[in-house]
């Protein structure tokens, strides 16, 4: 029991002195250098502006949330799809890959005024931009999963009589899998700062949104609870997909 | 109808292929045949297309010009009377060692349509294969705590289980050291006695195909050809101790001369 405890206590405890460490190095600093509250707020205001706002805050935070998971819903589904085509078919490969490379290069900021007149303001535009930002990096992991496996196992299958669609199954997807979890990790973030980037100029709700009206009145420790509630999730939400990811494909990661 | 009719049969097999940008010819006029129950090994210099036949004979690529025939019947695509293991045991690292035995039973019908409702028989049938090869009690390991004979005990049991006609090992020892390659010589002995199923093996270790085939086929170098077929007229079951009899050396002798004379004269 103690060891397990022992076990757990020291996954947790670096990472949570090391964020105590960061506010306290910026509290200090805001302090000692005498930074105004209106250009860069203290920690402890900003958490004073978090219990102050709470009730403001929640439903903008869900509604981020919601955002965020159904694009990346959205990112995972097509991206698995994607990454398998062209992990498979190297003319596939050679036709799309460029493709992809041009539309990740787009900023997608960019796309937010383009999004708002085709769908006009709302959840519609935030989901896409988190969708399109996140779609990239798993759809890039799988193709090389899938591309990387071993001639070798594929021959096993081949030699048994097995379709293409049993070699997908057994040895293609099993084998995509450390990279799908590994880009999850990624994406879940990325999805996040879709969704608040979307939600600064095209959305009546969400973090995003409370950002701007915070702002635009002045609230800069409103802004930055905002920024923390955002940073909060994604660590979350990392958290679950890293353990999902440790249950998953243990075998990826047998020497830890 | 002959009295032993051939299993394996190719016919003037020759194979051409395109490897980048430059043309192989790889294989020229090969002709043999390999009789039902028969062990027989393809020995022959390095890059002489041995695993090329083995990959004809599966289906797993198409001659260019002759024919490849299992039972009669021209091969024209994977066989699912056939079983294979590679130089590399080419485990699935996310199956545990009993998992990955009944892997062909998930692919190769009729098994894969029973393979849910019969389940328990299947897996006492794997457990069985690896209790043959010594590998009680690590059934439930992964290929990664397992060591390289153990792993490579685990793809003879994958290639067998489904029981195929046909068993092609494709330097399956190769990668081993010699203590557990020789072991393993006995495990395949004694699989091959208790199956009797026709065995082609690709080898370049000449004791190993004395030891353990009923004929040696020698290969020249590229383009392939047969430059020689060796009948092993020694008694089985074979045990370590016989290597060193003086028939046994002589046939070790006889076939390091065949592929000597293969090495230098080629075609």
């Amino acid at each position: 029991m103690s060891q397990v405890w022992r076990h757990r206590l020291s996954t947790i405890a670096p990472p949570a002195v090391a964020i105590a460490l960061f506010f306290l190095v910026w509290e200090l600093g805001c302090w000692l250098l005498r930074v105004d509250e209106f250009v860069l707020p203290r920690p402890s205001v900003a958490f004073a502006a978090y219990l102050k706002w709470q009730h403001a805050i929640w439903p903008n935070a869900l509604q981020t949330l919601m955002t965020t998971l159904v694009g990346l819903a959205l990112a995972i589904v097509l991206g698995v799809a994607l990454g398998a085509i062209i992990g498979y078919s190297a003319l596939m490969y050679r036709a799309l890959y460029p493709v992809l490379i041009a539309f990740n290069s787009i900023p997608k900021a960019a796309l937010v005024p383009v999004f708002v007149i085709w769908f006009g303001i709302g959840t519609l535009p935030a989901i896409l931009i988190a969708f399109l930002i996140s779609f990239f990096p798993i759809a890039v992991n799988v193709a090389t999963g899938i591309a990387t496996v071993e001639p070798e196992l594929r021959d096993v299958l081949r030699s048994l009589g097995a379709s293409q669609f049993d070699i997908f199954r057994k040895v293609g997807f099993p084998r995509a899998a450390p990279y799908f979890f590994a880009s999850l990790k990624v994406a879940v973030t990325l999805a996040f700062v879709g969704s608040v980037i979307a939600e600064l100029g095209a959305a009546n709700s969400g973090i995003g949104n409370l950002m701007v009206i915070a702002s635009s009145r002045f609230e800069v420790s409103l802004v930055f609870a905002g920024l923390m509630v955002v940073a909060a999730m994604g660590i979350a939400l990392y958290a679950v997909f890293a353990a999902l990811e440790r249950r998953m494909v243990a075998w990826a990661y047998r020497s830890r | 109808m002959t009295e032993s009719p051939p299993c394996v049969e190719l016919r003037e097999v020759s194979l051409i292929y395109a490897s980048d940008g430059k043309t192989v010819h790889a294989l020229e006029n090969v002709s043999f045949s390999v009789p039902q129950g028969a062990f027989v090994a393809i020995a022959g210099p390095s890059g002489c297309g041995k695993t090329t036949i083995l990959r004809l004979v599966s289906g797993l690529m198409p001659a260019t010009r002759g024919q490849v025939l299992i039972d009669g019947q021209v091969v024209r695509g994977p066989q699912k009377k056939v079983g294979m293991a590679f130089q590399n045991a080419s485990l699935l690292p996310w199956r545990t060692a009993l998992q990955n035995v009944l892997l062909p039973l998930e692919v190769v019908q009729p098994h894969r349509a029973q393979f849910r409702t019969r389940r328990k028989e299947y897996e006492e049938e794997a457990h069985r294969l690896l209790r043959i090869v010594g590998l009680d009690g690590f059934a439930d390991k992964p290929p990664y705590q397992l060591s390289g004979g153990m792993q490579q005990r685990v793809a003879l049991c994958r290639a067998l289980v489904h029981q195929p006609e046909i068993l092609l090992l494709d330097e399956p020892f190769a990668a081993l050291d010699a203590f557990t390659r020789e072991e393993l010589w006995g495990v395949l002995q004694d699989l091959w006695t208790a199956r009797r199923c026709t065995v082609i093996m690709v080898t370049h270790d000449l004791r190993e195909a004395v030891f353990l085939a009923d004929r040696v086929i020698v290969m020249s170098k590229r383009p392939g050809t047969v430059v020689s077929d060796v009948t092993i007229d020694l008694p089985r079951p074979r045990a370590l101790a016989d290597t060193f009899s003086p028939q046994f050396v002589e046939y070790v002798h006889l076939l390091y001369d065949r592929i000597g004379a293969a090495r230098n004269g080629g075609t």
